[in-house]
């Protein structure tokens, strides 16, 4: 469970990113965080795992006071948050098995991590993972040579390597076609229902968030505006997150990606059976 | 109709648009700046004297010189040459590997986003200290420490080494991608493995190619340096022009090029393949 209280963080230029935010996540939900550009969404996550060194404010994870440990405890926190990123964020020049494995790095000391000698049971967790995501028989491709959504099944891998008891995803979709962040949203919604595994997805594609989110939090300015289950999400929350606009559009272009989706799929089934043919 | 002439601008009087002045706005300021520039530049070329009775002299040495180049002599110094090209060696890649060596620990100390402020400042210093001293005024100094010889070689272009590569390997540090340093940093790691998972594996193409680089630059520079005292093929090169011997002096200065016509052609080869 992850508890944030009164949280602000006002930058050395001055510029104030969040102004008591307060919220709690409970074991297994998954948030939807969304708001306009620069409303402090990326300040936001990287403040709870003190990316970013929050000005005032209180983050808990369970009963651990993150924002007032030393930086050796710090890592030990971190080692429990998994992170997931809006271009990927993979070490592009090592292998896929190797950003799998670098999850493990707050667990081991660095002579193991060094000679990359990690031990047969971290090693077994990253196939599994691997497998998980659909990217087995990539394990010794190095991360550069996949594309943008194998990219991002491998940081979910990784992520998920840390056995983290909360998932912070920034951006997940931000670099992805329309029918991957779909995918990708969907494989890690299945992920945190599976697990019981609490996460906040920060998002800019609204239609996103209340497809696959059960709780949306609204962010203007750095202060929350919005925090209710995704289906109160109507016209008026969407002008008070996002300022006044004719939203009428997306309703209806939300009722034609629904049937698009299905027709994907069936693109996909056929593609599969192309594929079949051609073995 | 009105509003169409509005917008194309038919009927209006065509709009002139000039790019506005790049560097100096004021047209005072920059015709006294450029002129000053050019006069002062007229009246520094008229004021260096040329003797031309010895440029005419100059000329039929600089032919001998070329004569040399033309016909040049392997075989009658050829001992002198092949132990000083071997000293000369011996000190280019000694003098890289120690170089590179402490190179390394420097780049990363003077590197912005990695190290603490006093660790950053102090291994600056050593940086503009090395770059600050050129190689043959630290090879003097070296020759008066060590005595004549290789060793006073392998030491300069060690220092000079630290300098050129710490320098260039620290704004590497600095321009990686920092993203990829935060996933890691995210995971729980130490400042080790995060040099060892997201910085390394960023820098290491780059590093390779600089030392490859380096390594031709120390074999030039060990040319240089052996006129001064400090050993290798520096040291033959200027027995030979001292002793009028320009045909060996070619083929010494033709043995330098070929050797580093053949490390430039490998360190690129090499650097495709590590990338």
């Amino acid at each position: 469970m992850l508890r944030v209280e009164g949280l602000s963080k006002t930058y050395r230029t001055g510029d104030k990113a969040l102004s008591d935010v307060s919220f709690t996540v409970p074991a297994g939900q998954v948030v939807g965080l969304i708001g306009p550009s620069g409303a402090g969404k990326s300040t936001l996550i990287r403040c709870v795992n003190r990316l970013v060194e929050p000005t005032s404010g209180a983050v808990y994870l369970g009963d651990l006071n993150i924002t007032g440990m030393s930086q050796r405890s710090l890592r030990r926190a971190r080692r429990r948050i998994g992170m997931i990123f809006q271009e990927y964020a993979l070490v592009e020049r090592l292998t896929v098995m190797e950003n799998v494995l670098s999850g493990r790095l707050g667990y081991v000391p660095f002579w193991r991590s060094f000679t990359r000698r990690f031990s047969a049971k971290d090693i077994d967790k990253a196939f599994g993972l691997l497998d998980r995501v659909g990217l087995a028989d990539q394990a010794d491709k190095r991360a550069d040579a996949l594309s943008g959504g194998q990219r991002q099944r491998v940081g979910i891998a990784r992520a998920l390597e840390q056995d983290p008891e909360l998932l912070l995803i920034d951006e997940p979709t931000a670099s992805l076609d329309p029918k991957t962040s779909r995918q990708i949203m969907r494989l890690l919604v299945e992920i945190c229902n599976e697990s019981g595994l609490p996460a906040i997805i920060n998002i800019h594609d609204v239609l996103l968030a209340q497809q696959f989110t059960e709780r949306i939090i609204g962010l203007q300015a750095g202060v929350v505006v919005f925090d209710g289950p995704s289906e109160d999400l109507d016209d008026s929350v969407l002008t008070r997150i996002y300022g006044e606009e004719d939203w009428t559009a997306m309703h209806r272009k939300a009722g034609k990606d629904d049937e698009e989706d299905q027709d994907e799929d069936e693109d996909g089934r056929e593609q599969e059976e192309r594929l079949a043919g051609l073995v | 109709m009105s509003d169409a002439n509005a917008t194309t601008g038919t009927n209006a009087e065509p709009r002139i648009w000039k790019r506005p002045p790049v560097l100096i706005r004021d047209p005072r300021w920059r015709i006294a700046i450029y002129g000053g520039a050019v006069v002062y530049l007229i009246l520094a070329i008229a004021s260096v004297e040329v003797n031309w009775v010895r440029v005419y002299d100059g000329l039929e040495r600089g032919w001998n010189f070329i004569y040399g180049f033309l016909a040049p002599d392997f075989t009658s110094r050829w001992t002198d040459i092949s132990q000083g090209l071997i000293e000369s060696l011996t000190m280019t890649v000694t003098s890289t590997v120690v170089g590179v060596l402490i190179s390394v620990p420097i780049g990363i100390g003077a590197a912005r986003n990695l190290a603490p402020k006093p660790i950053y400042l102090a291994c600056r210093a050593i940086i503009a200290l090395s770059r600050a001293l050129q190689e043959i005024i630290v090879a003097i100094l070296f020759v008066a420490m060590f005595g004549f010889g290789p060793f006073a070689g392998f030491l300069t272009l060690s220092f000079a080494t630290i300098g050129f590569l710490a320098k260039l390997l620290a704004e590497d540090i600095e321009d990686i991608d920092e993203a990829q340093a935060e996933a890691i940093r995210a995971t729980g790691a130490s400042w080790w493995q995060l040099v060892n998972f997201a910085i390394q594996p960023q820098v290491m193409p780059r590093l390779i190619g600089l030392s490859l680089y380096r390594l031709d630059i120390n074999f030039r520079e060990s040319a240089v340096i052996g006129i001064v005292g400090a050993g290798g093929i520096g040291a033959t090169l200027n027995t030979a022009i001292d002793r009028y011997e320009f045909d060996s002096a070619g083929a010494i200065l033709l043995i330098i090029i070929a050797i580093v016509m053949v490390a430039e052609y490998s360190s690129s080869y090499v650097r495709k393949w590590v990338q």
